[in-house]
């Protein structure tokens, strides 16, 4: 059994338009559109001048870019947003190969120790990061971690989650596709890399979705192991930033918007593939 | 990979062992990388996160044990009281409503044929925005007249301007709400996930015994939907009782103010280790928000364990 989410199939053959389905489609339109307002006067006011900000149409009178011209120029935002980057593609790497790898293992090797070696991985999903983010903090100050990419990146770089979701999905592998490659005579890291990951694509993407939006809007463990500007990460550098504007909320608003610009032009260009993966983790986690 | 085996001896000494054997081999070579990650990084800091929570470390002197002087003085500390209210606040009344909310939604949703995909992805949408980012634009939402996008709406339509955020009554909700607004469409995809796992032959032999939308709703859906619905009751939960982003961001000026009135416990945390520097009483403060979700996960164990 692939674990793949059933199809938009119709559950129901009534194809008649009633009007119970006219009130609740409109209801449901209306409330997404109540969803999406505060992205929306984000937008509009990032476009705004200083002046028009009072003004709360929609649509700026006069739009104009002056205002992302002048939070990028000095490169602040510019730094924040490849380090979060940097970042979140590093840990992403690390957990699409670690978390597959000990995924794989544990649904795939017979060895004493196995179960418990599952267990203990599974029993740090109760260890919440903010009891960890003490002894890390600790941890970082005597290695000199403080202000620097692998401070950020350590605690994530393998997840208890990642692994779960990976050793669901490697249970789904047929052991004949192994063996034959046993007796192609491939060694069991050929194996793994080259037979038993192409079959789980659906659920690298699902971990590789998850586990970089979660690093690129991480917020609390970046504030704590960052000190100095450069090394902040782009939520940290944003509120920074907005705290350091007061109350220019055109200019404010612009930063939020090159912060979350980025992940709606990625979701807009990947949303069935986000979708899905959030689907299939939802199910299997 | 064979990093147990280096000198020229390699195909002998390798080839002595069985099949299994060089399998077990490669299983812990697989694993002993992220066996001392582990080790190092959560289990290690576990029981010292515990230790400290006894001593009375503030980074300038070395730690010394307490005792249980770090749970006496929280207990006695009425700021941890409201603290401790605040943060249930937030769970209980945050977590229902949003999966009150993302049930309704996704139910309508799924039967959705016209704009479907349109439609849901405005929802989705907030999901992968940056919580810090979006809570700058809730905080100007909430400004008074005549900056604040939602007193500009009342007072168009002729209500008076609301203190929201300003205000000790209104401080929590105001938040609360761009929290559930923050979760809501990945709640959302994961109950419409839920929905369409749901055989629809069981909807069928309901149609043709005559059920009625109600009665398959109560007897049909919310049944089969219940392993779904506990997971996110799980981990909307924990999402409200670990709330910082929001808060952090909304009340820079008086972190979790007016008067401590929105302050979380993982705020408090926060201050206790990062503003006043005073590790141990943090320490001790972070096992008592571990307890919490604890309680929380073995809840949801039991829950699905008396099915």
């Amino acid at each position: 059994m692939t674990a793949t989410v059933p199809s938009t199939e119709f559950k129901f053959n009534t194809s008649s338009i009633r009007p119970g389905r006219i009130i609740a489609w409109t209801v449901l339109f209306i409330g997404g559109v109540i969803m999406i307002t505060p992205l929306l006067f984000m937008f509009s006011t990032s476009l705004k001048s200083a002046g028009q900000v009072y003004d709360l149409r929609l649509i700026p009178a006069a739009p104009s870019f002056d205002n992302y011209v002048k939070v990028l120029s000095d490169g602040r935002f510019m730094r924040w947003f490849f380090n979060s980057t940097f970042v979140a593609v590093a840990v992403t790497l690390s957990n699409v190969f670690f978390d597959s790898l000990v995924g794989y293992t544990l649904a795939k090797f017979q060895f004493r120790g196995r179960y418990f070696i599952f267990l203990a991985i599974l029993s740090t999903l109760m260890i919440p990061t903010e009891m960890l983010v003490i002894p890390w903090y600790l941890m970082s100050a005597q290695l000199g971690w403080i202000d620097s990419y692998w401070g950020i990146m350590f605690p994530g770089m393998m997840t208890a989650f990642g692994t779960f979701l990976m050793k669901q999905f490697f249970e789904t592998v047929p052991d004949d596709f192994l063996e034959a490659a046993r007796v192609d005579g491939l060694n069991e890291f050929t194996i793994w890399w080259k037979v038993a990951m192409p079959l789980v694509t659906p659920a690298l993407s699902a971990l590789a979705i998850f586990t970089f939006l979660g690093n690129w809007t991480a917020f609390f463990w970046p504030l704590i192991v960052t000190n100095s500007r450069d090394l902040y990460t782009l939520p940290v550098g944003l509120s920074s930033f907005a705290v350091e504007q007061s109350i220019q909320w055109e200019m404010i608003m612009t930063g939020a918007a090159i912060a979350t610009i980025p992940t709606l032009l990625v979701f807009l260009v990947l949303q069935r593939y986000i979708v899905r993966g959030v689907m299939l983790a939802g199910l299997k986690g | 990979m064979s990093a147990a085996v280096s000198d020229t001896s390699r195909n002998g000494l390798w080839d002595r062992f069985s099949i299994g054997q060089k399998r077990v081999i490669w299983a812990w070579t697989f694993l002993a990388l992220p066996i001392v990650f582990y080790g190092a990084i959560r289990f290690y800091p576990t029981f010292q996160a515990f230790w400290l929570s006894f001593t009375n470390w503030d980074l300038l002197r070395p730690a010394q044990f307490i005792g249980v002087q770090n749970y006496v003085t929280l207990v006695n500390d009425p700021q941890f009281w409201q603290v401790f209210r605040n943060t249930f606040a937030y769970l209980i009344i945050g977590t229902p409503i949003s999966l009150v909310l993302s049930f309704l939604i996704a139910y309508y949703l799924d039967r959705v044929r016209f704009m479907h995909g349109f439609i849901r992805a405005l929802y989705f949408l907030p999901f992968l925005t940056t919580a810090a980012a979006m809570a700058w634009v809730w905080r100007w939402f909430y400004q008074p007249p005549p900056i604040g996008v939602i007193n500009g709406f009342l007072g168009s339509v002729g209500l008076p301007a609301q203190p929201f955020l300003r205000s000790l009554e209104q401080g929590l909700p105001s938040i609360m709400v761009t929290a559930i607004w923050a979760g809501l469409g990945f709640q959302i995809i994961i109950f419409m996930a839920g929905l369409r796992a749901i055989p629809s032959t069981y909807y069928e032999a309901a149609r043709i015994d005559g059920l009625g939308e109600w009665a398959i709703l109560r007897k049909i859906t919310l049944p089969l939907l219940k392993p779904t619905t506990v997971f996110l009751v799980v981990f909307s939960s924990i999402g409200f009782l670990r709330i910082f982003d929001q808060v952090y961001n909304m009340t820079t000026n008086d972190p979790g103010g007016p008067l401590n009135s929105t302050k979380p416990l993982v705020l408090m945390i926060y201050q206790t280790a990062f503003s006043s520097f005073n590790m141990g009483y943090a320490a001790a403060q972070t096992v008592v928000l571990f307890t919490i979700l604890l309680i929380v996960s073995l809840l949801q164990l039991w829950v699905l364990r008396t099915r």
